[in-house]
């Protein structure tokens, strides 16, 4: 449907196990673009018994689609039995085909053209040989048919007709890290595989080989992190991915590359803590511990992206910022984001140039010092051996050659200069999205991931005249100098966000001395949607 | 022609008659003999007395964390395979609070040599057991002597095949120099690990203690080549000591591997964001 011209929006649920237990996957059509869920479900289709009972009452004007014994007892006007497996083996001989009837039979439900369906199956079965592409169109059709034309002729109500299109992308959170980092030259990626991160690992690794980078699976966090910090010592971008939990076991070197100033980009996907806590679901909960992470104080930036294509682009700037300033660069995101799905015309990279921020070698000599004392706080960056250049780097306080000195001016005049670089930080950092009307009597404050669902409520409220608006974050820390003068010339504020202690309603607090009016906390595991948000204003009273 | 006054440097921080000062000065010789340019030779260190040893030579010099000098080498020699990459760490960096690392970098097997500096104590933080402290060597915490049986570095290295494993003593600067020579241009991850007394904190693993204990094995006849001979010697502890290459063999090591460096270090790439067009192909 996205090569149909429509935009799709899709995310999943699912339990922390290998395969069994209850998951689904919802997806969201719409002629307009669209970055969040739907709380009113369309179609719904069955793949096990507990689908219909916890999941019908979302159904309000539609249909369930389900084989018979998925069916079972199970009585309401709006299910269709269709049966999934006996199809698929009548096209086939084996139940395999299932799943291509029931999306065949979706497709009927929806009195949608079968054509691009039809190549998609082709495509993606092609190297299977002939036989299964030919009975997965088959099953397809056959599914499409029993809804269409039989019994149930003439339910379809939907009109969607295909959009001629550039072709559009579908793609995750997670792969838009990813690709962005690919794109901004990333060459050497460690990190240990932790549910809801791990995707940014594998999307790298698919096209290592093409991009000169290595990708390295870690014996630990640890081990990860000052694996990318080695690399990124001796020349070249580095980057490591995790979760809460992984960038618990990162503290340490997080310390380390704020000393050392060695650029890193750190990749955080979050879930719900404490410890373990819930693997597979969202929250926002660590905000507070990328800020405060790690021993003594250095400048660091924390970048939460909004939807995929933000996470695409402040991938790219993450790798900058983290050159420039010689700094570790957090990237925040979610399993909300990271599972993500968002339908977007192709990423521009045409304009696309790399700066390393490195000293070129003709200003590189035997008398190089990796910690020169500037004004700006960045000390100009060599790499080992470069032009005959000794680099030394030391995480004990050093002095400008780098060798180890605690003494307590140094101490001073080395703390100084790395705190100085906070201020080109700070001329770097972007200013909040605005969305929804101007001079709002109420502004909703988000950050991060909850971007769609926050925007869609506020469209949906300022359809209905509600004087509502959005201020958005995804630059976090530090941030940029006009924020308080933009967040003082707001009214009521209320603080929406995926944990249950208001963090970014803190840090607005501790950094800008700004206090919103209310909050609006969720912290079940699960994202906002648009409707959770309208209904949350209403019992609040503010609507 | 690379002579030792290249590689001189700063004053140093050690205790008088401290292991650190031969273990210092076999380094360098050894550097010198290959005929590495301070310039092509980084030193990755950790922390504890060992891990300042590269603030007393010129190179390119990354002091990392406690326990943490092999992921950052590693990190380092992925990135450009040209330089030499030494780590150097305490028994307590290398096989404790390191001991992951040690276990996973001999299996990784980067072209790496690891010198660790094993006085058996923990001398920065004032005389702690270490672990490869002897059983029952009372100290201020360990009041009722060690308990814990010492982790022996050279019978793990051998145990997981690491491609170079020797030990050296500090009181013999030419030997452990010539070990570390080898360990250098050996291919692969390279273990030499150096009895070294602490004449402050370690009053049971003297000079004098080690002098009367230790022998070369290559006067003695023992085979490299030989695994299972070498893990023999590896367990051998008490009366006598041996000392010398435990075990070599040829491996291929990491980067070798890694087939996107045989087109030259990843610090020379050029970047191409035409490259893009691929991957989005994923998603359309």
């Amino acid at each position: 449907m996205v090569r149909d011209g429509f935009y799709v929006y899709g995310n999943q649920f699912y339990l922390s196990r290998v395969r069994g237990g209850h998951n689904y996957f919802q997806i969201r059509v719409s002629d307009h673009p669209v970055y969040a869920l739907d709380e009113k479900i369309d179609i719904l289709v069955a793949l096990d018994t507990q689908t219909i009972p916890e999941h019908i009452d979302e159904v309000k004007e539609g249909f369930v689609l389900a084989d018979e014994s998925i069916v079972g007892d199970n009585v309401d006007e709006k299910i269709i039995s269709v049966p999934f497996t006996e199809i698929s083996k009548d096209v086939s001989g084996k139940k395999l085909f299932s799943n291509t009837v029931a999306v065949g039979a979706v497709f009927g439900l929806l009195c949608y053209d079968l054509a691009t369906l039809k190549r998609f199956l082709s495509e993606t079965f092609k190297r299977k040989g002939d036989e299964v592409v030919e009975k997965n169109i088959k099953a397809a059709q056959a599914g499409y048919d029993y809804v269409k034309n039989g019994k149930f002729e003439g339910i379809c109500n939907y009109n969607l007709s295909p959009q001629p299109t550039n072709r559009r992308i579908l793609i995750n959170g997670n792969d838009s890290v990813g690709v962005g980092a690919l794109a901004a030259g990333v060459q050497f990626l460690s990190a240990y595989p932790m549910t809801p991160s791990t995707g940014v690992m594998t999307r790298v690794a698919a096209h290592a080989d093409d991009f000169n980078a290595v990708v390295e699976q870690a014996e630990d966090e640890i081990a990860a992190i000052n694996m990318a910090i080695g690399a990124s010592f001796a020349g070249v971008r580095a980057m490591t991915t995790t979760s809460g939990g992984g960038f618990c076991l990162m503290t340490e070197g997080l310390g380390l590359a704020g000393i050392t100033e060695t650029p890193v980009v750190i990749f955080l996907g979050q879930r719900p803590g404490p410890a373990t806590g819930l693997p597979t679901m969202t929250e926002q909960g660590d905000l507070n511990f990328v800020l405060h992470a790690a021993q003594g104080e250095f400048p660091r930036c924390v970048l939460a992206p909004r939807t995929a294509k933000d996470a695409f682009n402040q991938t790219i700037r993450a790798f900058d910022i983290a050159d420039k300033y010689q700094i570790p660069v957090l990237i925040l995101s979610d399993q909300h984001l990271a599972d993500g799905l968002f339908t977007y015309e192709r990423f521009d990279t045409s304009d696309l140039k790399i700066n390393r921020h490195l000293l070129e070698d003709r200003f590189v000599g035997s008398d190089y010092q990796r910690y020169t004392i500037t004004e700006s706080g960045i000390s100009p960056r060599a790499i080992p051996g470069q032009n005959g250049a000794l680099v030394v780097a030391d995480s004990d306080e050093h002095n400008e050659a780098g060798h180890i000195d605690q003494t307590t001016g140094n101490r001073i005049r080395m703390n100084e200069k790395r705190l100085r670089k906070v201020d080109g930080l700070t001329d770097e950092m972007q200013m909040p999205a605005i969305h929804g009307i101007d001079g709002a009597d109420i502004s909703l404050i988000g950050w991060g991931s909850t971007y769609g669902p926050l925007a869609e409520a506020v469209d949906i409220l300022n359809r209905d005249e509600v004087s509502i608006n959005l201020i958005h974050f995804s630059d976090i820390y530090p941030f940029s100098h006009d924020t308080v003068s933009l967040l003082d010339g707001l009214n009521t504020t209320i603080c929406v966000e995926n944990n249950a202690t208001g963090q970014f309603a803190r840090l607005l607090r501790a950094e800008l001395g700004f206090e919103v009016s209310k909050k609006m906390l969720r912290y079940d595991g699960l994202p906002f949607t648009p409707q959770s948000v309208i209904r949350e204003l209403k019992g609040m009273g503010v609507i | 022609m690379v002579t030792m006054d290249d590689y001189k440097d700063g004053e140093t921080e050690w205790c008088p008659g401290c292991g650190n000062f031969n273990i210092l000065e076999a380094v360098k010789r050894s550097l010198v003999g290959l005929g590495k340019k301070p310039h092509e030779v980084l030193m990755v260190s950790g922390i504890g007395q060992s891990g300042k040893l590269p603030h007393y030579l010129k190179c390119n010099t990354f002091n990392s964390l406690h326990g943490r000098t092999l992921p950052p080498a590693t990190g380092a020699k992925v990135a450009n395979p040209e330089l030499t990459v030494i780590a150097v760490g305490g028994d307590g960096d290398s096989y404790g609070e390191g001991g992951n690392h040690f276990i996973h970098a001999i299996r990784r097997n980067p072209d790496i040599t690891l010198i660790a500096h094993d006085n058996q104590i923990y001398g920065l933080t004032k005389g702690q057991a270490s672990p490869t402290s002897e059983l029952g060597m009372k100290t201020k915490v360990q009041t009722h002597g060690v308990l814990h049986t010492p982790f022996n570095p050279l019978a793990v290295a051998i145990s997981l095949d690491c491609p170079f494993v020797a030990r050296g003593f500090a009181g013999d600067v030419e030997h452990l120099s010539s070990l570390i020579t080898q360990a250098i241009s050996h291919k692969g991850f390279s273990l030499v690990d150096v009895l070294q007394p602490c004449v402050t904190f370690n009053k049971l693993n003297t000079y004098k203690w080690y002098r009367d204990r230790v022998y070369k094995m290559e006067y003695n006849g023992h085979d490299p080549a030989n695994r299972m001979a070498a893990f023999e010697k590896a367990l051998e502890w008490g009366d006598r000591i041996p000392t010398g290459v435990f075990y070599k063999r040829d491996s291929e090591t990491f980067e070798s591997k890694l087939d996107i460096l045989k087109k030259g270090p990843l610090i020379k790439d050029q970047y191409d964001s035409a490259k893009m067009d691929s991957v989005f192909e994923n998603f359309s």
